[in-house]
């Protein structure tokens, strides 16, 4: 009899393992985390440094910090190609969470899908994230309950640059009279930072005009004749994709001073510039995630995750690189989320509710694991410059003084 | 005697006296009792929101385009262009006139895409095949740029992007995932069978004379350009409700950008893999291109998840995806359904071949 029951069991346990369906791991105390990854497509050069970002973060606090106040962490991810059906594909898929595992919250990552998914998150109350991206209506939480576009939203990515173009000229009455041009990627994304543009322009008396490129962007000359005719004070670049390293290219060919282009969230990244060469050294842009490798947390994930093996990132080239560094921020602001919600509903799993809850009451600038990132919320206003092949910071972030990169 | 009957038309009592009445379809009807009674009771929200009503709108819109490829044979790259008229128009209607009902805002977004595509198909009276598909393709890149271009289609949202108003009918808020699913599935419903009828219907007769040989449609009295013309604004008027099926009931937002020309590419293929010049070959093809994607990405996942890199996983996916797509092409150049039905024919007669 128990010899059946011996056999039956080995081969339940036999079947269970082919199918991958490890019913005995589905713990109660895990964490789901569903990622629209995408490593593949038009996005992936930046798409891969980015998840392997996140990866790593949540690699990182699962195996040496043992999870979340306990709780482990697991994830899965479905490849999107940063498509928005694939991604609400995705949300559909792990809404609920996996294998007894609930879902606390989705990163849409592609304003797209952030707005796609807007009505659909507020129906199954699971928060969605779109860090420094999204609708910048939904910053107001009490309209958008469960959108979070954390860091930056458009709007505050043009003050932050009329903030830093200000600074440089000494003060905002200096801005009276100025010509300040916005050259813009021809989207949903470019245009976006036009109304606070027009109000900043009202605010402080300064030339408001608008360039569009559009898509892709692979030939500028047009514009850039435009913008040397105007002879601008200052260039806002709001490009994206191969339209960035085209537009400084066309810039420096028409004789416009790089230093006094400033780009912003998304078009400040290597990627942006390597390939516009010496024309970008002294290009600034806004960056709610500085790059460089000389951070508290890259040390220790370069002695527990990458010198380990068990990193996520295929080349380590891109470690600390402007996208790998967002992909951290952004793991790292779920994890402190978390723990904050824990805090209140106390050291378990939560649910797309309590998530929502964790999320209002995220406040990083006293968590007490702060000082991996040296508070990554301070860190939104910095205006990095590229100099020297490396980024720097051109400014100390709210009279911080540590400079992220390695020079 | 027999020499006469080549002139003579046959004599009235050698016409069938009593016509055949048409065979009620019952594998349909039992088709359409489960999805319709079934299906929203048995699937839960991932089964509705992200598989079954993109298969139904995107066989739609295989229908829509199938219409002008398939039946009338003139070529297009251009659906999705059309799609996102249906869907920009659908959204002005509702924005605009909020006394309409959803239905008639459909009908009416249908309509504005059925007038485009009409203007649009007016080259086809001059050009054919590939410079035809060139013009199409000028549609497309037009149709995008101009809903990029005048924040009016948009509402003045910075973003560009459109939302839906409501979704109601009768009274009845059907935002829910069973409520959109039957408003798709009524509609898919519906236009597929107005489509079967077109199609047997002299007006879907002269159009596939006009596929087989234009010049002979045109000796036998079909004025070629007109039914061209029409089968533009057929097409589009599918390819139209498609679009605002696509934004509304399905992804409940929209922008230029969702009707690039890879959607247009992926209607095309949809009627390819499915089989030109057939009703049932939009479903298989849909579900083909919508649905094996989706199946190869969980399967992929549970059968080698945690191994090997995803980003590998996804690669490996569009390579099995695109040799089963050349090997059934192989295999069958009439498309899925050809294959399914000669495997039927086989099936019927089987054990025995001959």
């Amino acid at each position: 009899m128990s010899n059946i029951l011996k056999r039956t069991l080995i081969a339940a346990t036999l079947a269970a393992s082919v199918l991958g369906v490890n019913a005995a791991s589905a713990a109660a105390n895990e964490q789901f985390i569903p990622l629209p990854t995408y490593r593949v497509g038009p996005y992936a050069s930046s798409g891969i440094p980015w998840w392997a970002g996140v990866i790593d973060y949540l690699r990182y606090v699962n195996e040496v910090e043992g999870g979340v106040d306990g709780v482990k962490l697991v994830w899965k991810e479905c490849e999107t190609e940063w498509s928005t059906d694939r991604i609400v594909e995705c949300y559909e898929r792990y809404k609920k969470g996996d294998n007894g595992a609930p879902t606390a919250f989705f990163f849409t990552h592609s304003t797209p899908a952030s707005y796609a998914l807007m009505d659909k998150g507020v129906a199954d109350r699971i928060p969605l994230v779109d860090p420094a991206g999204g609708r910048t209506e939904s910053t107001d939480g009490s309209v958008f309950p469960y959108a979070f576009p954390l860091l930056l939203n458009y709007y505050s990515q043009a003050s932050v640059g009329i903030n830093y173009i200000a600074q440089k000229e000494g003060g905002f009455d200096k801005l009276k009279g100025k010509k300040i041009v916005t050259v813009f990627h021809d989207s949903a994304y470019g245009r976006e930072t036009q109304a606070p543009m027009a109000l900043l322009a009202k605010k402080y008396g300064f030339e408001n005009i608008q360039i569009p490129v559009a898509d892709p962007g692979n030939e500028q000359s047009a514009q850039w004749r435009q913008v040397r005719q105007i002879k601008p004070d200052w260039v806002f670049l709001r490009t994206w994709g191969v339209s960035t390293p085209v537009g400084i290219k066309t810039a420096a060919r028409f004789g416009i001073p790089v230093d006094r282009l400033i780009g912003d969230v998304w078009a400040g990244s290597e990627a942006d510039v390597l390939p516009a060469g010496p024309a970008a050294k002294g290009y600034q842009a806004i960056a709610p995630f500085p790059g460089g490798a000389g951070f508290e947390i890259h040390k220790r994930l370069k002695k527990f995750i990458l010198d380990a093996g068990k990193s996520d990132l295929k080349d380590p080239k891109f470690f600390g690189s402007v996208y790998y560094n967002i992909g951290l921020i952004n793991a790292a602001m779920a994890v402190e989320a978390l723990r904050a919600g824990h805090k209140k509903f106390g050291n378990r799993p939560l649910n797309g509710e309590e998530g929502r809850w964790a999320f209002e009451h995220l406040d990083v600038t006293d968590a007490p694991e702060g000082d991996r990132f040296r508070r990554p919320a301070a860190e939104t206003q910095a205006v990095v410059q590229r100099a020297r092949g490396r980024w720097r910071r051109a400014r100390p972030a709210m009279g911080r003084q540590e400079v992220g990169a390695g020079d | 005697m027999s020499n006469l009957s080549h002139q003579l038309p046959a004599p009235f009592e050698h016409a069938p006296l009593a016509l055949v009445p048409r065979a009620i379809p019952w594998g349909a009807a039992a088709l359409l009792i489960v999805a319709f009674a079934g299906v929203p009771w048995l699937a839960g929200d991932y089964w509705l929101n992200a598989i079954l009503i993109p298969f139904l709108v995107l066989s739609l819109a295989g229908l829509g385009l199938n219409l002008l490829t398939g039946y009338a044979g003139q070529t297009s790259v251009g659906s999705a262009g059309f799609m996102a008229v249906g869907a920009f128009a659908t959204y002005a209607f509702l924005l605009r006139v909020p006394v309409l009902p959803l239905p008639v805002a459909l009908l009416a977004g249908g309509a504005v895409a059925a007038a485009v595509g009409f203007v649009f198909g007016i080259p086809s009276n001059r050009i054919k095949g590939f410079y035809l598909m060139a013009t199409t393709l000028a549609a497309q890149f037009f149709l995008e740029w101009v809903f990029t271009k005048f924040p009016w289609f948009y509402n003045h949202a910075s973003s560009g992007t459109i939302a839906a108003p409501r979704l109601a009918l009768f009274g009845h808020d059907i935002s829910g995932p069973v409520g959109r699913y039957l408003l798709t599935l009524s509609v898919v419903t519906l236009l597929t069978w107005v489509a079967r009828n077109l199609v047997g219907s002299r007006l879907g007769r002269n159009w596939m004379a006009i596929r087989d040989m234009d010049t002979a449609a045109a000796v036998i009295g079909i004025d070629v350009d007109h039914h061209k013309r029409l089968a533009f604004a057929v097409s589009s008027f599918y390819l139209g409700i498609a679009g605002a099926l696509w934004a509304f009931a399905y992804l409940g937002t929209a922008s230029a950008s969702s009707f690039d020309i890879n959607r247009s590419f992926q209607i095309l293929f949809i009627i390819i893999i499915g089989g030109m010049g057939s009703v049932a070959g939009n479903f298989i093809g849909a579900a083909f291109i919508s649905l094996l994607p989706i199946f190869l990405s969980q399967a992929g996942q549970a059968l080698l998840g945690g191994n090997v890199d995803p980003g590998q996983i996804q690669n490996l996916q569009k390579i099995i995806f695109g040799a089963l797509i050349i090997t059934f092409l192989v295999k069958e150049p009439e498309g899925l359904v050809r294959l399914l039905a000669g495997l039927r024919e086989r099936l019927a007669v089987w054990p025995l071949r001959f």
